[in-house]
């Protein structure tokens, strides 16, 4: 397998500042990301609210440059290549379908909108092109001339999703596509995904913070956290011998269907910390319970096993595992 | 699909059906299109209608009243003014001062204000900056007393008066397109038209701009009609339109030394200036319906 789309080191910087005379503070919405996108694999993203995976997607759209660090598209960095190029890379489907689709146009012209824009083909070659996706993705062709305000979500999610496959892009970024979704619909535009994946031969990379959707449909997954991916490996293998503590709590924070059990406890105690002042150290360590020693004072870094990255000091063999354990919560 | 089916089982009216039925149904947007309408006509048909040359004194006809009082005659059916001069072939005529004002400011200041805005509310940081400076300078000062300054130096004319409230007007288009074009920013079409490729310019007209359309229709309608009060304030103050130029603010200058024994004089431009005005903001506002993404059926 080779690598689409590679994400070196790359951080995004935001300057906030809150009332007109406090001193600006710098917001890391991603942290230093090593990444490389498998042609063919469909990559998941998982995290809380606030951990970077948005700001993720659209560094990886070429919609946000990255402040450090860069993204590079077969040896080129993604910033120097122009945005048609970029354009016929990757294309997005976003969370929300009723702000993905502009409510004056056409469904038609919608999906038709990047051919329009790289004039690609005549009219009658575009519209042949149009109906073509549109019914691949289970659009009936008599929606072309509608309105998105007449579509329920989960057509609007096939719209978008048509937009984003007419031009065959290599890689497609889903930022979150069914959590606006009904259940019922959300396992249908999976299913759809995963057919034209293998269909159209097209990469994905599935964001989402519902790892039950992540295990259905990703080949590899990465947790992030605080801006920084602290576990990536390949779906069972992640799903079955998770390494870091942090995505252990998430998976024990799967729902079940058995009705007695209540809301697992995760023993992530504290809230998420504050992006504006991370903690030190490992950024996770105020709400781990297997921490010790060296993890408020200590960033972590990548350890590789087979295929398989944590973030951790407990599986790094340079920490000296005997230190003694701190208290879970202060 | 099973779903498709059941939509197409259920006749659905054209579109242009669906629309035709949204517009006739909505009756302060029929009342005001077909004032607004009349008036149109009225101002672009005036050398056929008017049945007097407006311009022509007639020393010995000096204020006769409308016909419906004892003394007016179906020969002027206003009545005429001071001069003689026949009182409905002024008024014709004055409707054309009014609507060339209201349109060619609306016109000026829309293309200023929008322009403004919409840069202002797509890219942010510095140049927003620099609109809302603009725009809080702007407002710091005074409409009708700047006007009457410029006006009071170049002296008053058509041009000069189009020109300067067009000059002065455009801040509330800039505010609202600055705001709705903000809203628009945030959504994920123009996400979703960037990542595709889209170009600036292409984003702003083809994804923006038909966005705001609705907001940009009611501040157009708004302005028309104040700049149509604004000449008339101005004309009024005798530093807009210059006599024997017949404007509706003018005429109503002229009568108020009559004002105690003609008092059609001024109370036949005043209303028909009210119906005017009237008649813009109603289509105003129903155009705004009809065109909102919201309303769509």
């Amino acid at each position: 397998m080779t690598a689409v789309l590679e994400a070196n080191d790359v951080s995004r910087l935001f300057e906030v500042r809150r009332g007109m005379f406090r001193k600006k503070r710098t917001l890391h919405a991603v942290n230093g990301i090593d990444l490389a996108i498998q042609a063919g694999e469909v990559l998941g993203i998982v995290g809380e609210s606030g951990c970077g995976k948005s700001t993720l997607a659209k560094i990886l759209l070429g919609l946000l440059p990255p402040s450090e660090g860069r993204v590079r598209y077969g040896g080129r960095d993604l910033t120097e290549l122009d945005r048609f190029a970029v354009a016929k890379l990757v294309q997005p489907v976003f969370q929300d379908p009723y702000s993905s689709l502009n409510p004056r146009r056409r469904i038609a012209a919608i999906v038709g909108f990047p051919l329009d824009v790289h004039g690609i083909g005549t009219k009658a070659e575009r519209r042949r092109m149009v109906s073509a996706i549109m019914e691949r993705v289970g659009l009936p062709s008599h929606f072309a001339e509608r309105y998105p305000n007449e579509l329920s979500g989960g057509q609007r999610q096939r719209v978008a999703i048509a937009r984003a496959l007419v031009m065959n892009p290599k890689i497609v970024v889903c930022d979150e596509p069914t959590s606006a979704l009904d259940v019922s619909v959300q396992s249908q535009i999976l299913n759809l995904l995963l057919e034209l994946r293998k269909d159209l031969d097209v990469t994905l990379v599935f964001i989402s913070h519902d790892l039950g959707v992540v295990e259905h449909i990703a080949t590899r997954v990465a947790v992030m956290y605080l801006g920084r991916i602290v576990e990536l490996a390949p779906t069972h293998e992640l799903f079955a011998d998770p390494k870091h503590p942090y995505t252990r709590a998430l998976l024990s924070s799967i729902l079940t269907p058995e009705p007695g059990l209540g809301i697992p406890e995760t023993g992530l105690g504290e809230a998420y910390p504050d992006p504006l002042n991370p903690p030190s150290g490992c950024r996770f360590h105020p709400r781990c319970r297997q921490r010790f020693a060296p993890c408020d004072t200590q960033a972590p870094r990548p350890l590789l096993a087979s295929g398989h990255m944590t973030e951790c000091h407990l599986h790094d063999p340079q920490i000296d595992g005997s230190l003694p354990q701190k208290d879970a919560y202060p | 699909m099973t779903e498709s089916t059941a939509f197409a089982a259920v006749a659905m009216p054209s579109a242009g059906a669906r629309l035709r039925r949204r517009v006739f149904g909505h009756k302060s947007l029929v009342f005001g299109a077909s004032l607004l309408a009349v008036i149109v006509l009225v101002a672009l048909l005036a050398p056929l209608i008017a049945p007097y040359d407006p311009y022509a004194q007639n020393l010995l006809a000096r204020t006769q009243p409308p016909v419906w009082y004892e003394a007016g005659t179906w020969a002027h059916p206003l009545g005429t003014d001071n001069l003689g001069r026949d009182y409905l072939s002024r008024m014709i005529y004055g409707a054309r001062i009014s609507l060339v004002i209201g349109f060619s400011v609306m016109v000026i200041s829309g293309l200023i204000g929008t322009t403004m805005g919409l840069l202002a509310g797509y890219f942010g940081g510095t140049v927003d900056l620099v609109v809302t400076f603009l725009v809080t300078t702007r407002l710091a000062m005074p409409v009708i007393l700047v006007a009457l300054a410029i006006v009071a130096i170049l002296g008053g004319s058509l041009l000069v008066v189009v020109l300067v409230l067009g000059f002065l007007k455009w801040d509330r288009f800039a505010v609202v397109m600055r705001s709705a074009t903000q809203q628009v920013r945030s959504q994920d079409y123009v996400a979703a038209a960037q990542a595709a490729g889209a170009s600036t310019p292409r984003i702003l007209f083809g994804e923006v701009l038909p966005n705001v359309f609705a907001q940009l229709v009611v501040v157009a309608t708004l302005e028309a009609a104040s700049a149509i009060l604004l000449e008339a304030a101005l004309s009024f103050l005798g530093l807009g339109v210059q006599p024997p130029l017949p404007s509706w603010g003018l005429m109503i200058s002229e009568a108020k030394a009559y004002m105690f024994f003609s008092f059609w004089l001024i109370a036949i431009p005043g209303t028909a200036l009210a119906l005017l005005i009237l008649a813009i903001n109603l289509a105003g506002d129903g155009l705004r319906d009809i065109v909102a993404p919201e309303g769509r059926e």
